[in-house]
């Protein structure tokens, strides 16, 4: 059987079915997960999709953080399972407390839309597994606030536990030590501004998000090893 | 007792205010050329019911950093007035 991928769906999410798809051309199994569910229905892995949350309504990621859904997400990453937030659902973990920092808006005060390079810098996770140290990604971006900021003891803690996952070759909007995505202590929880689900074909412009997903599927099918034996 | 809660989120400095740069940009193009340093941020008007004034605010105080800001990014101040009925 294949690994199961739940994809939260939040009202104002709208990456869901991108990413669902993604998954299931990848050979995955996807599942929306709606957000006043608890039950995550015995899912392997779990995706918190772009969009806007709740309307983006007090900051991004502020409401969507307390949905039922979260609780189950959180108890999820507790225990070891794999937990990807790509975009808005990269904010909801930052103020869901599962990723440190915070998201703010772009230096250049514009919304960017536009495909970007990325650096692997660390393989140690449950998104880059499958990638190099050093490959460089083209994946686009779509935000407008992704300038992502934390305190000078959070970066120096990211810095010495290797925590920075992916770093902008160019930094398009201002994150700090040019971030793109991080990760928790484990390595089982990402967050990153790109969207690897918009680069999974070569139909797509790229498609070399492929390599992310793919990782996460890796996971997904390790963790439901796990969970059954 | 009831009392009226007023919070004023503001960025913290160093955190990037769009709305004020773009009507920092603005007011000049009205005559008002002496401007500076404007920052828009949020006003939060709510009504608690407590015990005292101490209880009140400890809970406004505990609202402000689970929900209505972000400490990461963001400053507040509360100020409470106690509602006569």
């Amino acid at each position: 059987m294949s690994a199961v991928v739940g994809v939260v769906q939040f009202p104002g999410t709208n990456c869901e079915l991108d990413v669902a798809y993604a998954v299931e051309q990848l050979g995955g199994s996807a599942k929306i997960l709606f957000h006043s569910e608890r039950d995550l229905g015995g899912v392997d892995a779990v995706v918190v999709p772009g969009g806007f949350a709740h309307g983006d309504y007090l900051r991004t990621g502020a409401i969507a953080r307390f949905s039922p859904v979260m609780e189950s997400v959180a108890e999820h990453a507790a225990a070891g399972g794999p937990v990807v937030g790509i975009c808005n659902g990269f904010q909801v973990l930052c103020e869901a407390g599962l990723l440190p920092g915070a998201l703010q808006k772009n230096a250049g005060l514009k919304f960017l839309c536009q495909t970007v390079a990325i650096r692997v810098e660390s393989t140690a996770s449950v998104l880059t597994s499958g990638a190099r140290t050093g490959d460089v990604l083209r994946v686009p971006i779509n935000h407008f606030e992704g300038n992502y900021v934390c305190s000078p003891e959070t970066l120096a803690e990211l810095a010495a536990e290797g925590r920075v996952v992916l770093r902008y070759v160019e930094n398009p909007n201002g994150s700090l030590d040019d971030i793109a995505g991080i990760k928790n202590a484990a390595g089982n929880v990402v967050g990153l501004m790109p969207h690897p689900e918009r680069a999974s074909d070569v139909m797509l412009g790229s498609d070399d998000g492929v390599v992310l997903l793919q990782s996460l599927l890796t996971a997904a099918t390790k963790r439901s090893t796990l969970v059954a034996s | 007792m009831e009392f009226e809660a007023r919070i004023d989120v503001s960025h913290l400095p160093g955190i990037l205010d769009p709305q004020g740069a773009t009507v920092e940009k603005a007011l000049p193009a009205l005559g008002y050329t002496n401007v500076s340093q404007v920052s828009v941020g949020k006003s939060i008007r709510l009504v608690v019911e407590a015990e005292s004034e101490a209880v009140a605010r400890t809970q406004v105080d505990e609202m402000c950093h689970r929900l209505l800001a972000n400490p990461v990014i963001e400053a507040f101040t509360i100020s409470l007035t106690e509602l006569v009925t």
